[in-house]
């Protein structure tokens, strides 16, 4: 740099030289770009302080009143100022553990099939009709869920579950079936997180590398064995990602979970019972939230749901830095 | 001798088997066609070097010895390739098993992201189902005969890729050879490696010949020089000429393979 401005600097007397004066003004440039980036990338985490803090200030009054009882109590009567939120938070921890259990085979074995195993014809019309799932509006698929999945859980799942499978005794699947139950609710959270999971997960095997699936096939492996010991391990991460990606769809679905759950504020342990979840109860209860104090226990259960979903992203992060520590 | 160096020298005589047999052996990449009539007898035991310009098929003639070709699409073939005089194209064959009784090396190292040990006994395991002390004795003798043991016999359990360039090649010799394969193929197992780790893979080469029969391709013409019994030359698709390689690097019978020899292109 300075051998080419070395010279030009001797023809001119001022010593301010075109090449420098140049260098100068991209540096000026460059300085703005780093101002601005940094500005913007600050904007983000301070956005999100922000809502924490505003939900944590309009909850306090419900939080300070209810205090511990506020997760563990199952009492939720606005009008005798009791709040206990944790059947809404039992709800939206099963529904969604409901939705990765269905889920995430499911999406793993699509995934496998159209990034290994189908015909090349066949794999971007199926794959875009998996990605086409996540386009379906959400109170579409209550609406769905309403009509077609509901009297399906009457008859035939739940009859199936219990009579053909013997699982009556059991007390997940004990107790009346009205259909609308938590079973639903994680029956359509699963089909609705599917695309997610399914399009990180095929992304991620279409990215393991050509030498890896070599290495293992001149082995003498064959198709499966392949991809179980060469192709899994190497995306192990990138499907965990995908894995967290959908559970936080899940975590925060309103709509069509609203809709198909029952509404229950009651912890049972039967799958078919209804129940309720974080972000309907605040769906369900927002219009009529007169008073200041029920006001404050929606964002109370706002700022619980932001806690959870904070907590289980930590976890599934740990999880994969986990993972991806032990496969490198 | 002179007058057996092109391609009727005495190991394609009749009668005596060959390890890997080409007759009349073509491929087509889409339309594109890689390799013309290919008739090319490889001896058991020893090194046989494939050298010629990039593009000139050697690669894709290694690849359809273990049918590793098979793996991409619209690719097609004619004639035949017999290994110990079948066919590897037959009807009966399984591929998968063919391919564990030809062991292939790429020019990158592709160790899996796991153990040392993991990486040795993946072949035996998947293959012939060993566990327990058979397996460690197996994973054993294969780091050995790969000259890797005595770096790595402490630290099986950690993961491979912490090992040197060098010493994951080495290591994807000894998965190769876990397997205890008839042939071993090489495609240009060095050309990623600096001299020194070079040196090793070659002398590791020039012990195996003994009891191994190994098609090696490479760039590097003192490799194939150095190390190999036979070369043949291949160029634009067609096998130029194949004989003992101390003949062919000094009295080759084809100008072309004299003018690539002395490098004068390619």
């Amino acid at each position: 740099m300075t051998d080419a401005a070395a010279p030009t600097r001797e023809t001119d007397p001022l010593g301010v030289s075109p090449v420098a004066a140049a260098m100068k003004a991209s540096l000026h440039g460059d300085r703005i770009y780093h101002v601005l980036t940094t500005a913007f990338a600050a904007a983000v985490p301070l956005l999100l302080l922000l809502i924490a803090i505003s939900i944590g200030l309009a909850a306090w009054p419900a939080l300070s009143l209810a205090g511990l009882s506020f997760i563990t109590a199952s009492e939720w009567d606005v009008a005798a100022g009791q709040f206990g939120a944790a059947p809404a938070i039992y709800g939206t921890l099963v529904s969604s553990a409901i939705a990765l259990v269905l889920a995430t085979p499911l999406a793993l074995g699509v995934s496998i099939f159209l990034s290994e195993i189908a015909p090349k014809w066949l794999r971007q019309p199926v794959g875009f009709l998996v990605d086409l799932l996540a386009a379906i509006p959400s109170v579409v698929y209550g609406l769905w869920g309403i009509f077609v999945l509901i009297p399906l859980m009457r008859d035939p799942v739940g009859p199936f579950l219990r009579e053909t499978l013997g699982l009556a005794k059991t007390p997940m699947f004990s107790g009346p079936n009205y259909g609308y139950s938590m079973l639903a609710a994680g029956v359509i959270l699963a089909i609705m997180i599917l695309p997610f999971i399914s399009a990180v997960t095929r992304e991620v095997l279409l990215a393991v590398p050509r030498s890896q699936r070599e290495a293992a096939l001149a082995l003498g492996a064959t198709r499966w064995e392949m991809i179980r010991d060469a192709v899994l391990p190497f995306a192990r991460s990138g499907i965990i990602g995908g894995i967290i990606l959908g559970l936080g769809r899940a975590l925060g679905e309103t709509m069509a979970v609203t809709m198909l759950i029952g509404n229950r504020p009651e912890i049972s342990a039967s799958l078919f019972a209804p129940g309720y979840t974080m972000a309907s109860l605040i769906a369900n209860e927002f219009s009529e939230a007169t008073s200041d104090m029920h006001l404050s226990a929606l964002m109370a259960v706002g700022a619980v749901l932001f806690v959870v979903t904070l907590i289980v992203n930590a976890i599934a992060r740990w999880l994969v830095w986990r993972v991806t520590k032990g496969a490198r | 001798m002179s007058a057996s160096v092109a391609r009727t020298d005495a190991s394609s005589a009749p009668g005596v088997a060959a390890a890997v047999e080409a007759r009349k052996f073509s491929f087509w990449y889409g339309e594109k066609q890689a390799l013309f009539d290919i008739e090319l007898s490889i001896p058991s035991n020893g090194i046989t070097a494939l050298i010629g310009p990039s593009g000139c098929g050697k690669s894709t003639f290694l690849r359809s010895v273990n049918r590793m070709n098979e793996t991409l699409t619209d690719i097609r073939r004619e004639g035949d390739m017999l290994l110990h005089g079948k066919d590897i194209y037959g009807s009966g064959v399984d591929v998968v098993d063919l391919r564990s009784r030809v062991g292939m090396v790429f020019q990158r190292s592709n160790p899996f992201p796991k153990s040392i040990y993991a990486n040795t006994a993946y072949g035996p395991r998947i293959n012939r189902g060993l566990r327990g002390r058979a397996l460690d004795e197996v994973v054993e003798v294969s780091l050995r005969r790969a000259a890797l043991w005595d770096e790595v016999k402490d630290r099986l359990g950690t993961n491979a890729l912490g090992l040197s360039g060098g010493q994951q090649q080495r290591l994807c010799i000894a998965r190769a050879l876990a397997n205890e394969p008839e042939v071993l193929l090489l495609d240009e197992p060095a050309s990623a490696l600096d001299p020194v780790a070079t040196q090793r893979i070659e002398e590791l080469l020039f012990e195996l010949k003994s009891q191994l029969t190994i098609v090696i391709v490479t760039h590097n013409l003192q490799q194939a020089g150095r190390l190999s019994d036979r070369t043949a030359f291949f160029y634009l698709g067609r096998l130029v000429e194949v004989g003992p390689t101390d003949v062919m690097f000094t009295r080759p019978r084809e100008e072309r393979t004299e003018a690539y020899i002395t490098g004068r292109f390619g």
